[in-house]
């Protein structure tokens, strides 16, 4: 599974939750391939699986079955199952997330909200221009501002600004406009596109937003766990 | 960059209620602990000050209880029984004593006395060996009468104060019509001399009509001589009692034992509580930010990172509740000499409570060390939180 221009492959992926004697097929044998620089947005109703294969893409989650190989390193397959820890590794290596709830710490700073990454983490090509940051994200006024003190869609700027400092080859967006109005979420559609556009960051969302869901380059349907 | 102990501390100013308390439940057993250490330094300082300051290391006194002539030793005393002043000859003949110095205590109801009135005591020393022994006197006015005749008085600094008197003053024996002149006041001694009117003791002996008689003697030991030996020799006169200083120390603190104890036992549930409290607060903070710990792994925070997180928390607040008892404890130790006096059967003069740096540091250390252990089991929980746990709450 050695493919310098892919950034994910997920083959033969199965997600069964075990509730009491219920068996729960999340994900029934999804095989994918996400190349470095993809916009990829997973759309399909509730339950159909979407937020379940981005946890596991972004390796938050292992799989039942399956393989799974981020950036040349198998994550999981045969005779591979990763460990809190290594996967803590890889996550910090490859990825970046953004959350519905933004999950900002409410009695941080803009600013020191951006760089909590950097008290566990930092990569050597780590952002070192916090402001340039902000500002290319329209937020830099916004700098010694709480986070109760921002709209919604300025506290989704603020996180995907935490989750670009350590400069991510993924960004994971789940429901990134979930909380916010039309405008913001068009806001938050363009502030997406253009990183992946201009700096070539790979992009895997889940949203139930068609006009979001429109901005990428490539969707893929989910229907009771398969493509 | 904001760093672990910057989230740390701002994570705590989410609820400022709540972190207050604690750290105020703290810092009430960290100033029960650090008084409690202070007292146990403090109250045997002051015995050994009191006890040192006699000047004699054995005291022998007509026999009667031996609380009695404890407290006689430490206090003076009223009811006093007499022994007859030959016996202080025998004593001196012995070859062990370096020297003795014969008293004669009595005390007078003075109506004068501040607003209801009061005990006036005297002291019958002799000025040939007397200020020999109480070296460490220092006049602030005048100096010792030299005539153990002389219708003359030293007064303790206390005394001075209250019978506003000074060097060349008289001062009147009440019921007795006698008049003595000052002729000299002491310096301050933080003993209950301070308290204390000297005269002459020949001259105690003619006022009080108590004529040969003494009520103790002060025994000072050669340096080269066991102590021991000379008791065992002073037990087989006839109706004395003698008090060494080893004695008086013990059955001082076996009776402060108790009070001790008790006090211990507070502290220790003082600070098993704060450390419940402690537990409670940094638990239930891990639980209401489960999913924001689980983010903060998916940010690349490993569970050691995460564990460090929550104990830097523990130990902040165990910090500042340390230095807040600290504080307290030497803000307010005035106030806690006076409730442990009330509960001890005896106290000496001076400080009860001595708190010092070695000693807070020790009570920091010791609140900080269990603090930390408080703190391991919420820091372990969350360090546990697995990020797909905490997501799945999210959409749940």
């Amino acid at each position: 599974m050695n493919d310098t221009g892919i950034a994910i492959i997920a083959e033969h992926i199965s997600k069964i939750y075990r509730r009491g004697s219920d068996k729960i097929t999340a994900l029934d044998g999804v095989s994918l391939r996400i190349r470095r620089g993809d916009f990829v947005a997973f759309v399909g109703p509730s339950g159909s699986g979407k937020t379940t294969l981005l946890n596991i893409l972004g390796c938050l989650d292992n799989p039942t079955d399956g393989a799974l190989s981020v950036g040349g390193t198998d994550v999981f397959g045969e005779g591979t199952r990763l460990g809190e820890k290594e996967l803590t590794k890889i996550r910090r290596q490859h990825f970046g997330y953004i959350f519905q709830n933004f999950y900002l710490l409410p009695t941080l700073t803009v600013r020191e909200n951006v760089t909590v990454p950097f008290s566990f983490y930092r990569k050597d090509n780590a952002v070192t221009d916090i402001p340039a940051l902000l500002a290319s994200l329209g937020i830099e006024r916004r700098m010694n501002h709480l986070p109760g003190q921002l709209s919604g869609g300025e506290m989704q700027r603020v996180a995907i600004a935490r989750a670009l400092v350590n400069r991510p080859e993924i960004l994971l967006a789940d429901e990134p406009t979930g909380n916010l109005d039309s405008k913001r979420s068009r806001d938050i559609g363009e502030v997406l596109g253009s990183l992946n556009r201009d700096q070539g960051i790979t992009i895997i969302m889940v949203t139930h937003n068609p006009e979001l869901a429109a901005l990428a380059g490539r969707q893929i349907d989910l229907r009771d766990g398969r493509i | 960059m904001i760093r672990i102990w910057q989230i740390a501390y701002k994570n705590l100013l989410r609820k400022k209620v709540r972190s207050i308390l604690t750290i105020t439940g703290i810092a009430m057993s960290a100033w029960v602990l650090v008084s409690l250490l202070g007292f146990n330094k403090g109250y045997e300082n002051a015995l050994n000050r009191d006890i040192d300051s006699m000047g004699y290391q054995v005291l022998v006194a007509a026999k009667g209880c031996p609380y009695e002539a404890a407290t006689l030793m430490l206090k003076g005393g009223t009811g006093l029984r007499y022994m007859d002043e030959s016996i202080a000859r025998d004593i001196q003949r012995y070859s062990e004593v370096k020297v003795i110095t014969p008293m004669v205590m009595q005390a007078v109801f003075d109506p004068n006395k501040g607003e209801s009135g009061g005990i006036s005591a005297y002291l019958g020393v002799d000025p040939k060996t007397f200020p020999g022994m109480k070296g460490y006197f220092q006049f602030q006015q005048g100096k010792w009468f030299t005539d153990p005749n002389a219708a003359e008085a030293v007064m303790g600094y206390e005394a001075a104060e209250l019978e506003q008197r000074e060097v060349g003053d008289k001062i009147l024996i009440p019921e007795k019509n006698v008049e003595l002149a000052v002729v000299g006041v002491l310096k301050r001694t933080g003993t209950q001399d301070d308290g204390t009117i000297f005269v002459p003791f020949r001259t105690v002996q003619r006022v009080f009509g108590v004529a040969g008689k003494l009520t103790a003697i002060g025994v000072q030991v050669d340096k080269n001589a066991r102590i021991a030996d000379v008791e065992q020799k002073m037990y087989d006169l006839p109706d004395v009692q003698v008090v060494s200083l080893a004695q008086v120390k013990q059955t001082i603190i076996s009776l402060v034992a108790t009070a001790r104890v008790m006090v211990f036992s507070i502290a220790v549930i003082a600070v098993l509580i704060a450390m419940v409290g402690v537990v409670n607060t940094i638990l239930m903070s891990v639980f209401e930010r489960f999913q924001e710990i689980g983010i903060l792994k998916s940010m690349g925070a490993l569970p050691g990172d995460v564990f460090r997180l929550i104990w830097i928390e523990t130990f902040i607040l165990c910090l500042l509740g340390g230095i807040a008892g600290n504080a307290l404890a030497l803000g307010l130790v005035r106030v806690t000499d006076i409730l442990i006096r009330r509960l001890l059967p005896y106290s000496p003069t001076g400080s009860l409570v001595m708190i010092d740096l070695p000693l807070a540091s020790i009570a920091m250390a010791a609140i900080i060390g269990v603090g930390l252990l408080s703190g391991l089991y919420p820091a372990w929980k969350a360090a546990r939180i697995r990020p797909i746990e905490s997501i799945r709450s999210q959409e749940a």
